[in-house]
């Protein structure tokens, strides 16, 4: 009797898994191999500075980095003059002064990279109603966020059949209800890349979700490293302790 | 009052003893001359691991206090600021986030563990209130913490818990008001929330103390869920129970860093990585993981009415809400729900299996519970719902017509017989 209500749980809970296999309203993101990924996994820094001209060239038309820093560029290979020239062609909102009015200057490696638009309603008003969110942590703010990204990036296409746009609105599988506001945002050869990487859709596109990945997890590499470290070390003491805890235990055996 | 000693032993432990027994306490309490069962199996860690996360979140969080900012412009603002230039803010926040969960995770395996043995049958009714105390305590902790980085997650799930209150009759929505210290989840809402969290921390280690002494007043249960008669029967706890406590924390703390380390946001959910927006709705309200099975409860509760009339006594919202928490408070009156005189389930062969039907039914709440209540998923949570309490009903009538086991005399004798075998 009860062997026959463990057999029903147990084929409820299969149940309840075939059932969620079904997939919602979006594609499954392409399933990519980052240099970021895994235990060991590193910045590709190549990438993420070709990632930050894709990024600088394309996305920041509409979408800011507000939460990183200039400086924090030098994290992925930029020197620091590179980063103080790069800062300095940006004009930033400072103030006030002592006449007590806010003023325009070039901005410092300390600057963080400015918003693109002054608020939320005028970002809304430049685009038709939808806000090009700034993308810091756009990463972890996904589901499996680089590989959605990318599949996002490289995955526009024409709508199937049935399936009516607004107007304005692009298809793209891989978007939560298959239509979204934003224009196909690469094409191949967009950017001429300095180290003669040729820029197709693929190429920019993983390269931008490089930096982004970055952007989101700056900590990334110094918080597997520790952590290969801690688990080398609790490796050890957990060997120690059951060692330890025979040879007490030896006694009253 | 106790005697005070005749005499001061030598050396400064002796001249700080003579005049504040701590040293005596303590060995009395975690040390040799407290004595334990002597067939304590690893899953009796789990209380000393729940102990280390309770202070590990008290300490994280203390850090954490130092740089975090509780108004609604600048709370997500001030986490984002932990992790990027807080040195090794990344570090406290993770693992506080993962402690969270690491905590539950623990404190649910303590409490399966408690079933099983039937650690919560007399005389340790009320060390089994006490940690039912500090569970709701913890639920409670762990809710308004999830609140604090005031991302969509934090924004929507409190305005969802909040709201089930205003399914009271009658001062329901009065209540609700006075939760929110206005008319929206808004920043009155995250000042308290985040004063609460920062107390309830220090209720639960006064809990944890009676919680304490309750267990040392009658000591550990042990898997043969037989009374400890003879000196035989236990052994001290230092240095036997000390050093096979450390086995586990090593091995808590390998899982414990390998997601702090390496997979820091499994556990939590990527919507709160967007800033809280009042306008914007997620697809998807999704509590924690360690709230879903009670999610489920919540959610699958039908109206209360005579069937096939339009007669309704409880709308479904409050009998949700009444299910959820009489899901807890059920476990309050286990001890005399459970009227079987052995306590551990290896001698009770009916009821060891009634045990492993309840945890997979409590896991398929769970993922019920991160599902959304329609088709489906709505009538297997009314299964598994009904499934949760019929166990106790069960039980109730079950339990003392029982054929258990035979019991092993004693606690050495049962050990000695199995160390013959081997």
């Amino acid at each position: 009797m009860k062997k026959l209500s463990l057999l029903i749980a147990t084929s409820l809970i299969s149940l309840g898994l075939a059932a969620s296999a079904q997939a919602e309203d979006q594609k499954p993101p392409r399933k990519m191999d980052w240099s970021f990924d895994g235990m060991f996994g590193t910045v590709d820094k190549q990438a993420a500075q070709r990632g930050f001209q894709v990024y600088k060239e394309v996305c920041a038309a509409c979408h800011s980095v507000n939460r990183v820093a200039f400086r924090n560029l030098t994290e992925i290979g930029f020197s620091e003059a590179e980063v103080k020239a790069l800062a300095a062609t940006y004009q930033v909102s400072d103030g006030p002064n002592d006449a007590g009015e806010m003023f325009q200057r070039a901005g410092k490696p300390s600057d963080l990279f400015p918003l693109v638009y002054a608020n939320e309603n005028a970002a809304r008003a430049t685009h038709n109603g939808a806000l090009p969110p700034d993308l810091s942590l756009i990463v972890k703010a996904r589901h499996d966020g680089a590989n959605y990204l990318h599949s996002l990036l490289t995955g526009y296409g024409p709508p199937p059949a049935g399936v009516k746009l607004a107007d304005g609105q692009y298809y793209n599988a891989y978007f939560p209800g298959g239509n979204l506001m934003m224009p196909p945002p690469l094409s191949d050869g967009q950017v001429s890349y300095a180290d003669g990487t040729a820029a197709s859709v693929e190429q920019m596109s993983s390269d931008v979700v490089a930096f982004l990945q970055w952007a989101a997890e700056p900590e990334m590499e110094a918080r597997k490293q520790m952590g290969l470290k801690v688990l080398i070390y609790l490796a050890i003491f957990t060997a120690f302790m059951y060692v330890a805890k025979r040879n007490i235990w030896r006694r009253i055996h | 009052m106790a005697n005070p000693p005749k005499s001061q032993a030598p050396g400064i432990i002796g001249w700080i003893e003579y005049r504040l027994p701590i040293f005596s306490f303590l060995d009395n309490t975690l040390g040799s001359k407290y004595p334990t069962p002597r067939n304590l199996n690893y899953w009796w860690n789990f209380g000393s691991i729940a102990g280390i996360c309770l202070v590990m979140q008290i300490l994280t969080g203390l850090f954490l206090s130092m740089h975090y900012t509780p108004h609604v412009t600048m709370a997500f603002d001030s986490v984002e600021n932990i992790m990027r230039n807080v040195n090794y803010g990344w570090l406290l926040r993770y693992a506080h986030a993962v402690g969270a969960s690491m905590f539950f995770v623990v404190v649910y395996i303590h409490i399966f563990r408690g079933l099983y043995f039937g650690s919560y049958k007399r005389p340790r009714e009320l060390l089994w209130w006490f940690g039912l105390i500090i569970f709701l305590l913890m639920m409670a902790t762990a809710f308004m913490g999830y609140v604090l980085p005031w991302g969509q997650m934090s924004f929507w799930g409190a305005t969802v818990i909040t709201n089930l209150f205003s399914s009271i009759p009658v001062v329901g929505e009065s209540v609700v008001h006075w939760l929110w210290g206005g008319f929206s989840v808004d920043n009155p809402t995250l000042n308290r929330f985040y004063t609460i969290h920062f107390l309830l921390p220090f209720v639960i280690v006064g809990v944890v103390v009676f919680h304490i002494w309750a267990l040392h007043q009658h000591g550990s249960n042990n898997p043969l869920g037989i009374d400890v008669k003879t000196p035989q029967d236990t052994i001290p706890f230092h240095p036997y129970y000390t050093v096979k406590d450390c086995v586990g924390f090593g091995v808590f703390f390998i899982i414990f860093s390998w997601f702090v380390f390496f997979s820091p946001n499994s556990l939590g959910h990527p919507d709160n990585y967007i800033p809280a927006n009042p306008m914007v709705t997620p697809a998807h309200i999704v509590p924690e993981w360690y709230y879903l099975p009670f999610y489920a409860i919540l959610r699958a509760m039908p109206d209360i009415g005579i069937p096939f009339t339009n007669i309704v006594f409880v709308e479904s919202k409050l009998a949700g809400v009444i299910g959820m928490f009489g899901s807890i408070i059920i476990l309050f009156f286990l001890p005399w729900i459970d009227r079987s005189e052995v306590r551990s389930a290896t001698f009770r062969p009916v009821y060891r299996i009634m045990f492993w039907v309840f945890v997979a039914n409590c896991i398929l709440l769970g993922y019920i519970g991160a599902k959304p209540p329609e088709g489906i998923y709505l009538i297997l949570g009314r299964i598994a719902l009904s499934l949760y309490f019929l166990h106790f009903v069960v039980l109730y009538f079950y339990s003392v017509r029982e054929k258990t086991l035979p019991l092993p005399e004693s606690i050495s004798k049962a050990v000695l017989q199995q160390s013959a075998h081997h």
